[in-house]
């Protein structure tokens, strides 16, 4: 039907290796891109931004971050939370210290501060792997937190020890604080994730995808056919830190605007963005965004249906959203283990094959 | 053609222009999560007496209230999203009893310009009402509360408490973090040693800080806690034997459910307030009559006369009164939430109007005004009494240390003027 690739010709490599060989899905991703940044800005207001699309295109990104070290590199990693946290605060003081540089450049620079302090806390991978390892990132988390509850000169002294982001501008368009309007935030984030999505597959198709999926495919295997073990695995948590900081940034200044550290970036972050990444699908760069909108959406269709149409009590509809994704994610990791991503991969083959199974 | 047209034109001009039916209150409660114990008798309380106003005298100003009651679990991101998604439905004020979501929101209802009602909790410099025009905290705040603690602790020690060690347990977040100041402040001038120890959220875990009380051996502890930290702390101090008498919590740590489950032990313990406890009041017999006895209390109904009851029904009445002014203010019965904070601004709550209201000595009596977001900061102390399972008042509504506080005020609302750029108003 639709995915017909019949007329669909290849003549050069370059053609056959690209994202989207099928015509169709190409068109469709020019679609996705045009709608999300020609239509949705004119249409969007204070709800669908902050409620909805925000914390999706944020999550999404961490949700790369997080894919590239655990889904493609292999190494299990329970510190997001922490490294998003650092993010944050790199960008909290960068935004305090330097008032007049453009917010695109203090995300940027608080990705690549994170990066610096993913690749200290990857060091123990060198030596260690699997469940140990997660135990080791799981100790980043924990200290990452600790630091900058502890630490007043990360949080600039304040009575309260919370972060506020002030009014800060990218082209003397405002993007962090109240007044930043809504369209500005959503397109800020947006950007970020075009590129950040857009880098991620293209690193995991070229030299280094290559060497990280080796490395996690058989690490013996692949130090023998010449992949250095040192450099692989400390790019991929150079690059996932990269993504969780920026991520991070824009999760404190200009989705939340205020942030309490133990709260905002607790172990339960880490397990959300971990859980984004397994039911979206690891070692997919489409599945970090379903796996984003999974669980950004689901709650707020939940509470939506629980209680604005169906009248229920608000706890009971909180404690039914426990329970429906607990169940969900119990049913995706049996049912499909490789989550949504490998469930569209799927449906892609039928359709390509209809109506004419083998 | 002709009549389509201007049927749908009609038809959209009635759809946008104002649909004022009631004065919508957002509750954003929490039933679930580790704080639900304390943020199920606040709303119940909260709901109840606007539910209370509709049936009994049809509404506010002849305006039914409804209440929208939307779930945050105590989680900031769920905050912002219930704000976000009443704040279109003509909301008046919001009131989030969570220090947290309060920062996330002081910035936002700024700009939307809707009243935030941060009442004993929140950022305590917010009672500055030049920098902070939307936001207020009357009729205390946690550095009133601190003061309180420390006035208590003078006045039962013959005035002179230097040279006493004082424990400061506190949850290590915003809201734990916010008396330090002041107690430190405090502890210079009445030359008291102050030892803080953090508590990590939710604070079940707390063997460390008690093995650290028992070697210091401090004459008081103070408490900053909030759901489970309490009870562990209480039972805590039984375990290791601290004399009860000597252990005092602020208004977020003194409810029934935070010393049942220490049993006989708990007796004697301490907590500030800035409002009565108990059911002896003639608005209860209202409650009952038009809210418990119809069947239309919300929750489980039956947290009628808890601490936190009371609190969020006190709540809801400082809203109601709030309302009522600006109604005045305004001459119309349909206000909106700049209206609203209008009211806020220039309410006067004194104690024919509490009698009235069938609340006599319920709070201090206080006024707020343009510049004093915060009232007079008037602190109470309550014990409990573990036989019969009730919560005292053990001394009047006095005041705390305004000089201390007034300064600290000044400088922290100072900073976050500076910080966002706000011209003094009020002038």
């Amino acid at each position: 039907m639709f995915y017909r690739e019949a007329g669909d010709f290849k003549v050069s490599y370059a053609d056959d290796s690209q994202t989207f060989p099928i015509k169709f899905d190409r068109y469709r991703y020019y679609v996705v891109l045009a709608v999300a940044f020609g239509i949705i800005p004119f249409l969007i207001n204070d709800y669908w931004a902050n409620a909805i699309l925000l914390p999706f295109l944020i999550y999404s990104i961490a949700a790369i971050g997080l894919n590239i070290l655990v889904g493609y590199c292999g190494q299990v990693s329970l510190g997001t939370g922490g490294f998003m946290a650092v993010g944050a605060y790199a960008c909290y003081k960068l935004m305090t210290a330097f008032p007049e540089v453009s917010m695109f450049i203090h995300v940027v620079l608080a990705g690549g501060i994170t990066a610096g302090v993913c690749v200290l806390f990857g060091l123990p991978s060198l030596r260690i792997k699997g469940f140990y390892l997660a135990v080791a990132t799981l100790a980043a988390q924990f200290f990452l937190v600790w630091l900058f509850n502890r630490v007043p000169w990360f949080y600039n002294y304040s009575a309260s020890g919370q972060i506020n982001a002030p009014e800060r501008d990218t082209f003397g368009i405002l993007i962090t604080g109240p007044n930043a309007p809504a369209w500005a935030t959503y397109l800020f984030c947006l950007i970020f994730l075009t590129v950040c999505a857009l880098v991620a597959r293209n690193l995991t198709r070229g030299t280094v995808g290559r060497s990280w999926m080796a490395i996690r495919d058989m690490d013996i295997a692949a130090e023998i056919i010449g992949v250095n073990p040192l450099k692989a695995k400390l790019t991929a948590f150079a690059v996932s830190g990269f993504f969780i900081g920026i991520s991070g940034a824009l999760f404190f200044a200009v989705y939340l605007g205020a942030v309490e550290v133990g709260e905002a970036f607790g172990i339960s972050k880490s397990f959300l963005v971990l859980f984004m990444v397994i039911i979206g699908g690891l070692g997919s760069i489409f599945g970090s965004f379903a796996g984003a909108a999974f669980l950004v959406l689901l709650p707020v269709i939940l509470k939506v249906v629980g209680v604005d149409l169906l009248n229920w009590p608000t706890d009971i509809v909180a404690h039914f959203q426990l329970v429906i994704v607990g169940a969900l994610i119990i049913v995706f990791l049996i049912a499909e283990p490789h989550g949504m991503a490998q469930l569209w991969r799927v449906a892609k083959e039928k359709l390509r094959l209809w109506p004419f199974p083998h | 053609m002709k009549k389509t047209l201007t049927t749908l034109a009609l038809g959209a001009a009635m759809a946008a222009g104002p649909a004022m039916a009631d004065l919508v209150f957002p509750d954003l409660s929490y039933r679930t999560g580790p704080y639900a114990a304390g943020g199920i008798p606040f709303s119940d309380g909260y709901n109840d007496y606007f539910t209370l106003l509709n049936e009994r005298d049809g509404g506010i100003g002849g305006v039914p209230a409804k209440v929208i009651e939307c779930e945050t679990g105590y989680n900031t991101e769920k905050g912002v999203e219930c704000y976000e998604s009443t704040k279109g439905q003509g909301a008046l004020i919001y009131q989030p009893l969570s220090t947290g979501i309060t920062y996330q929101l002081i910035p936002k209802v700024t700009a939307d310009n809707i009243p935030l009602h941060t009442m004993g909790y929140g950022r305590t410099s917010a009672a500055n009402g030049e920098v902070f025009s939307h936001v207020f905290n009357y009729p205390a705040n946690y550095w009133n509360g601190a003061s309180g603690v420390v006035n208590y602790l003078l006045e039962s020690n013959g005035g002179d408490i230097s040279g006493k060690k004082i424990a400061l347990v506190y949850h290590n977040s915003a809201y734990g973090k916010e008396p330090i100041r002041t107690l430190e402040e405090l502890s210079k001038k009445h030359g008291f040693e102050l030892i803080a120890l953090p508590v990590d959220h939710p604070g079940q875990e707390q063997k460390s800080q008690w093995l650290q009380i028992r070697r210091e051996r401090p004459d008081n502890v103070v408490m900053w806690g909030w759901g489970v930290m309490n009870q562990v702390a209480i039972q805590e101090a039984a375990n290791i034997r601290f004399p009860m008498e000597n252990f005092i919590g602020v208004w977020w740590s003194g409810a029934e459910h935070d010393v049942m489950p220490a049993g006989d032990k708990a007796d004697g313990y301490k907590a500030v307030t800035f409002h009565n406890v108990g059911r002896d009041f003639p608005v209860f017999d209202d409650i009952q009559k038009y809210v418990v006895d119809a069947g239309k209390a919300a929750g489980a109904g039956d947290q009628v006369g808890n601490v936190l009851y009371n609190r969020g029904m006190y709540a809801a009445m400082l809203a109601a009164e709030a309302a009522k002014t600006a109604q005045e203010i305004h001459g119309t019965a349909d206000i909106t939430a700049a209206m609203m904070r209008d009211g806020m601004e220039a309410l006067v709550i004194d104690e024919a109007k509490m009698e009235a209201l069938g609340m006599p000595n319920f709070g201090p009596t206080f006024n707020v005004s343009c510049d004093n977001h915060g009232g007079p900061g008037l602190v109470g102390v309550t014990q409990w009494d573990a036989e019969s399972k009730t919560w005292s008042l053990i001394s009047d509504f006095k005041p705390s240390d305004t000089e201390v506080i007034g300064k600290l005020i000044e400088e922290d609302s100072g900073a976050y003027a500076a910080e966002n750029n706000i011209e003094p108003r009020c002038n």
